[in-house]
């Protein structure tokens, strides 16, 4: 079976999905070129005229992207690093969110903007942000945090088929540094599912992104310690698998969330309140986060940005501390 | 002035350039917009809608505008002013009302968004929000769509000259200009942003001056006159239709009454200022042209009138009458589901 990174696994499946719907076009900061990642690379040749090098202004990616959605395309928007976004948050948060509830459904956006996101590559404050908070706080949007290159597939696949607006985010520390085998076509899947990836009674630990495979590493080592986790693969902010996070929850009856993003308000604390209002007498410990200090964004050098990231180490260390509660 | 005496072979009338039945319906949908405004706003003053935001005296501009395109063809992407166009495009008095009262069964919002926030899929008709100048963008992206798929449509966005100060303006016609798209950004300019005059939102003189920037092109049209309009957008849309890419039209007009049913223009704007331009209003002229021209004689016009009235009158009071919605209507269509697509 043939191995994929994180990369190929979009690349291929924006391929794939172009070759089956001529409404699908890419439009985004240096796309035609293969983009700052090189996620596009040789589609432009591939598909002459429908990979799209925007003017560098989020707001009229976004914008441009709702436009043609509404007419019938189906475009894929990239924002080149996620840091960026913000500006077109209007146009996300006011104009793409409320496109079918403002009209009852009469009008609807099949629309996707895929951006890299996420810390660990020395990229300083504007080119390490986690945004799953700010924009998973908006219904009307779906927001996607896949970890594994199959999961990159199937989301992708699910997030162009799908009627409304997806936030598609791709951990840029992944890009190349995770690998799965892959095989055959982009498996179906539904937006709004996690999943239960280990099964353990000690410890659950809910995680997304590179935290996701830095909490798998986690476990392990705990694992020959005698301690055995839980680990829930989040996939989707929004919606929300709350059954599978309570689920996973009242089969330890501990709970650690792990996230890249600032403590104060991070995603996490909608998670452990979620737990906290109903799965509250299945639990034995304070449902605990471990996430990133409370500083206004991810220092440049190494040794503050490896201060500011969890890792496995600190991932298992709060996991022991938790087991012992 | 002269009368007219005969009509060309076409039907067209030759200082207009249009058919007696093109001009009867500017006519008339100016009229039927501007009443259908003052029993909006004498429902405000009732208690009976909480807010409105009106277009009174930018009819001819938005009738003109709107009657220049191919309707059930081409797009609006209009602004909260743009009633007048919203008829054109074929939103009746009735609906009109329903959407004043935010009724349940009002086809842009169906009560979801404050009112004259249109919105109409099959009408061709973009959804809008209050935040000014997101449309542009929106507007943009149609006709992009419309060029990767070859359609011969054209994309007309309006917003007020106040909402060009904001990015998605320049970003809408620098993507239009680069790829020309075949958009029309027509600017109503009013002369205020609520209270604040145009050159306190820019250092030129005409919004139009700055489509050279970004390499479209750019007009100044008299917004008070709909003939005028009506020739310069219709120009402009056969251009654009046949790939010439994008253009800017600024029609000149005037805000004659308050921003909104809860503003106070007396606190800034001079009363010297305002009987001026209510000598120019737009369906006064352009009545007292046909008539001494000769196109309509006034018992004619005063039909229309009274027409415009009971249709207003019918509009009000069958709405009125419509259910409003329930509390739990705020629920639901947050997604649109997989099968309705
Ligand atoms: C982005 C944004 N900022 C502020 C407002 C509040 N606001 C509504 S209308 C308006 C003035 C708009 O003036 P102009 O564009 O000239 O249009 P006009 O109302 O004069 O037709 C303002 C400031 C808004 N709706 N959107
Ligand atoms: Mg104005």
């Amino acid at each position: 079976m043939p191995e994929m990174t994180v990369i190929e696994a979009i690349r291929s499946t924006l391929a794939e999905e172009m070759a089956r719907d001529d409404r699908i076009f890419i439009m985004g900061e240096d796309v035609e070129a293969g983009g700052v990642f090189r996620v596009t690379d040789g589609l432009s040749k591939q598909f002459p005229g429908r990979i799209i090098d925007s003017p560098l202004a989020e707001s009229s990616i976004i914008g441009l992207s709702i436009g043609a959605a509404h007419y019938g395309m189906r475009p894929i928007a990239e924002i080149q690093f996620a840091d960026f976004i913000h500006a077109g948050f209007d146009q996300l948060c006011s104009e793409a969110s409320r496109w079918s509830y403002r009209t009852r459904g009469d009008s609807y956006l099949p629309m996707v903007v895929r951006t890299p996101w996420g810390g660990g590559v020395h990229g300083g404050q504007h080119h390490s942000q986690s945004i799953e908070a700010y924009y998973g706080h908006i219904p009307g949007i779906k927001v996607v945090v896949p970890s594994f290159p199959a999961d990159y597939r199937s989301l992708l696949r699910a997030a162009i088929a799908d009627p409304n607006p997806v936030l598609f985010l791709e951990h840029k520390r992944t890009y190349r540094l995770v690998r799965q085998e892959v095989e055959g076509a982009a498996a179906e899947q539904v937006i709004g599912k996690s999943r239960i990836t280990r099964r353990g009674d000690d410890v659950t630990v809910i995680a997304w992104g590179l935290m996701l495979h830095e909490t798998l590493a986690a476990a392990k080592t705990l694992a020959g310690e005698g301690i055995e986790c839980t680990v829930v693969d989040l996939l989707s902010v929004q919606p929300l698998d709350r059954e599978t996070i309570l689920e996973a929850a009242r089969m330890t009856g501990k709970v650690l969330v792990v996230h890249e993003d600032t403590l104060t308000g991070g995603f996490g604390a909608e998670i452990a309140a979620l737990i906290g209002e109903h799965a509250f007498e299945h639990l034995d410990g304070p449902v605990r986060r471990l996430a990133g200090p409370d500083i206004p964004s991810m220092p440049y050098h190494h040794a503050m940005e490896d201060f500011f990231m969890p890792d496995a180490k600190k991932i298992a260390a709060a996991i022991r501390d938790l087991a012992a509660y | 002035m002269s009368s007219v005496s005969a009509e060309s072979p076409a039907g067209l009338i030759p200082e207009y350039h249009l058919t007696r039945e093109r001009l009867e319906a500017m006519y008339a949908t100016m009229v039927l917009a501007r009443k259908l405004e003052e029993r909006m706003l004498t429902l405000q003053r009732q208690g009976q809608a909480p807010f409105i935001i009106a277009g009174v005296g930018q009819e001819a501009a938005q009738v003109g505008a709107g009657m220049a395109l191919q309707v059930g063809t081409d797009y609006i992407a209009p602004y909260y002013r743009d009633l007048a166009m919203n008829l054109v495009f074929g939103m009746t008095a009735r609906e009109a009302m329903l959407n004043c009262l935010a009724k349940i069964d009002d086809p842009n919002s169906f009560g979801r968004q404050m009112p004259a926030h249109w919105g109409h899929r099959a009408r061709h008709v973009v959804t809008q929000s209050s935040v000014v100048a997101t449309q542009l963008l929106h507007a943009a992206g149609i006709a992009l769509g419309a060029k990767l798929r070859n359609d011969p449509i054209v994309v007309l966005t309006s917003c007020g000259e106040g909402s060009t100060s904001r990015g998605d303006f320049h970003e809408a016609m620098n993507f239009a200009a680069i790829h020309k798209l075949p958009v029309i950004f027509f600017i109503e300019n009013n002369g205020y942003a609520i209270t604040e005059k145009t050159e306190k939102a820019m250092a030129t003189e005409h919004v139009a001056d700055r489509a050279a920037g970004y390499g479209l092109r750019g007009q100044v049209v008299d917004g008070m006159d709909v003939v005028a309009v009506y020739h310069t957008v219709k120009a402009v849309a056969d251009q654009a239709r046949r790939g010439h890419g994008p253009y800017l039209i600024e029609a000149k007009c005037y805000r004659l009454w308050p921003h909104s049913s809860d503003d106070d223009d007396t606190r800034y704007r001079p009363k010297a200022e305002l009987e001026e331009w209510t000598r120019k209003d737009p369906i006064t002229v352009f009545r007292d042209r046909l008539i001494e021209d000769g196109v309509f004689s006034e018992e004619e016009l005063d039909a229309i009138d009274s027409k415009a009235t009971e249709d207003v009158r019918d509009a009000t009071q069958w709405a009125l009458a419509q259910p409003d919605p329930k509390p739990e209507d705020a629920l639901g269509f947050v997604f649109k589901e997989a099968g309705d697509a």
